[in-house]
């Protein structure tokens, strides 16, 4: 438990710290310079009665993930350092940063999707519901079955829209009280995409227009209904209306599902997020970046009254 | 001169305002006429052998394109006229059918494995060691079967043994294309069908091998077309037959013995001195360019169905 409570976890700002786990570690003249910022923060928090307020809903419900001391490799590469955090369930929860400080990577360590990824490896903990993604026992399709995700450029399979919908629940093999019509009618209404596709669900879903192929996509995710969907910048490569699409269904889907979405669209964080990561990225000697978690908390607290300076001159747009 | 008048000239300011008017004779716009006009030229030349060997072969192969010529056997050296090559068209489809029929299931497999399994080192070897055998001399590949099956006595002289020489030949072509056609469905796709809870295999057959499949598609016509014609694997391995050795009746039988098939019809009747042979082979001849030509337009017509 002290560990924990040196988190830079949401749950601080309503926890008692105890005075001693915190002392001894603040003292420890080692320790890298990371966890002691994140120490300060906390006594921030801590201290701090504003943000006992921040949440919208009141209250802050249980957590998903947990990490700790996530470090992300490519190879010998160091891709994303030091991560401790704790995402809640049923809350969105945005990363932002500027490219190449690892979001995309981190998100993906999530799903296990970087498995695909023959120089990546991981080390630290990253728990899912208290259980160690990465143990030996944990099976990584059936990871992926509970926690779906959504992609930068929309993907949709060269099927049909009905089969593409239809596909999660093929894959994960089908029970016989299913009725497929229905998974996919609800999913296509659940991705607000319904009555623009209801009379060609035969059609291949790359003819579709970028927003509705995205939409697809989520449509896709959540026909299978996982307990998590990952967004990996979901709207970027969509027009403003689409965009606004894409996030008032985000916004909906939070009422059933945890939603951690990666942008580098600030507004779209303050717009759409309850809870946001701001991660930084530090070029490394060879002349790669290293990314590296520097701040997470509400986004009100995030964007309004940052802690960090360079979460600060990030979000007023000072950054460099 | 005059043009060496117009490179001096400014223009004046009435006839050019803003200075966008075309201005011929300048550095940029000979530059621009002779290249277009040699690369043109070369166009042409290029183009010149392709179109005289299809008119030549169109022009002489044409009158005996008739319902014997498909009906009959090849004929004997004195014969006058009459005759057709029906035993070696039939030949050249069994031992194209056995070519592909070992070489499809294998290749696409193999390059699979390679496209969606395999990982570093091995994967690269492989697909080095591809590289290398399309570009063996395909004598070397009849060399090798008639040392392996027919100096051995395991098949003989046989349509087999043609039909085996043809699948390593097209082997490689097919690896190659299906691996380069599995390649290009993009890694997003393959994500999401995994991010979806797919294991590896169910994402291989359920999306990308679909996605690629109008590609593949037109890599096993051109191996195919590519089997068509070769003759050099056929001459130590299936050698000829004047008569009809394959049979429905005996399928099986017939297929160890010898088989004529057009090529080699063709290499045996074009250089002999008898006027009705040599129609012959160009009559053949013009059924091997048609086999490409229909294959290549049978691919195009798969590739328009390509996704990505």
């Amino acid at each position: 438990m002290g560990v924990r409570a040196l988190l830079p976890t949401i749950e601080l700002s309503r926890r008692t710290m105890t005075p001693d786990s915190r002392s001894n570690q603040s003292t420890d003249q080692d320790q890298n310079t990371d966890r002691q910022q994140s120490n300060d923060r906390q006594h921030h928090q801590g201290d701090d009665p504003r943000h006992r307020n921040v949440d919208r809903s009141g209250d802050l419900g249980e957590t998903i993930f947990r990490t700790e001391d996530l470090n992300v490799y490519y190879g010998d590469f160091l891709a994303v350092r030091d991560v401790n955090m704790e995402i809640p369930t049923r809350k969105i929860t945005a990363f932002i940063g500027p490219s190449g400080c690892g979001k995309s990577t981190l998100i993906r360590c999530f799903n296990r999707l970087n498995d695909l990824i023959e120089s990546f490896h991981l080390e630290g903990c990253l728990y899912y519901h208290d259980q160690n993604l990465y143990g030996d026992e944990v099976d990584p399709v059936e990871v992926r079955r509970r926690i779906g995700m959504v992609f930068q450029q929309p993907n949709p399979f060269p099927k049909s829209i009905y089969n593409n919908v239809a596909y999660g629940i093929r894959v994960t093999g089908k029970k016989k009280d299913v009725d497929l019509d229905e998974v996919v009618e609800k999913s296509l209404r659940g991705a607000a995409l319904w009555d623009e596709v209801k009379d060609k669900l035969g059609d291949n879903g790359l003819s579709l227009s970028g927003g509705q192929q995205q939409r697809l996509c989520i449509a896709r995710a959540i026909a299978t209904e996982p307990d998590v969907v990952l967004m990996d910048e979901p709207a970027s490569s969509l027009d403003p209306i689409s965009t606004l699409k894409v996030e008032d269904l985000i916004r909906d889907l939070a009422e059933e599902y945890t939603i951690v979405i990666v942008t580098h669209n600030m507004q779209q964080a303050t717009r759409v997020s309850d809870y946001t990561a701001f991660f930084n990225a530090q070029p490394t000697e060879e002349g790669k970046r290293s990314g590296y978690l520097v701040e997470f908390g509400p986004t009100e607290q995030i964007f309004n009254d940052p802690k960090e300076e360079a979460t600060k001159n990030y979000v007023s747009g000072q950054f460099g | 001169m005059s043009s060496s008048n117009q490179l001096s000239r400014t223009p004046s300011p009435k006839e050019n305002p803003s200075g966008i008017s075309r201005q011929r004779g300048s550095r940029q716009s000979i530059g621009e006429t002779t290249w277009t006009v040699l690369s043109g030229l070369c166009l042409v030349i290029a183009i010149i052998p392709l179109v005289l060997v299809i008119a030549y072969v169109v022009i002489q192969g044409i009158n005996r394109m008739d319902l014997q010529a498909f009906t009959e056997l090849p004929p004997p050296p004195l014969q006058d006229e009459g005759g057709g090559f029906a035993n070696a068209l039939v030949g050249t489809l069994v031992m194209v059918a056995i070519g592909a029929l070992i070489s499809v299931p294998f290749g696409v497999l193999a390059a699979i494995y390679l496209s969606e399994f395999s990982r570093g080192r091995i994967a690269t070897w492989i697909r080095f060691a591809t590289n290398v055998l399309s570009g063996v001399p395909s004598i070397l590949i009849g060399v090798f079967i008639y040392g392996l099956l027919v100096l051995t006595q395991v098949t003989g002289y046989s349509a087999i043994a043609g039909g085996c020489a043809l699948a390593v030949l097209m082997l490689p072509i097919i690896v190659r294309t299906t691996d380069e056609s599995l390649q290009i469905v993009p890694k997003q796709v393959r994500w999401a069908s995994v991010g979806m809870g797919a294991s590896r295999y169910e994402t291989v057959l359920r999306v990308v091998l679909p996605a690629a499949l109008p590609a593949i598609a037109t890599g096993l016509t051109l191996a195919v077309a590519r089997a068509a014609g070769e003759t050099a694997p056929l001459i130590f391995t299936a050698l000829f037959a004047q008569y009809w050795t394959f049979s429905l009746d005996n399928p099986i039988d017939s297929l160890f013995a010898p088989i004529a098939s057009l090529s080699v019809l063709v290499y045996n009747f074009a250089a002999v001195p008898y006027e009705n042979q040599q129609e012959l082979a160009w009559a053949a001849s013009l059924i091997l360019v048609a086999i490409v030509l229909i294959t290549s337009i049978l691919s195009r017509w798969a590739t328009r169905n390509r996704i990505y």
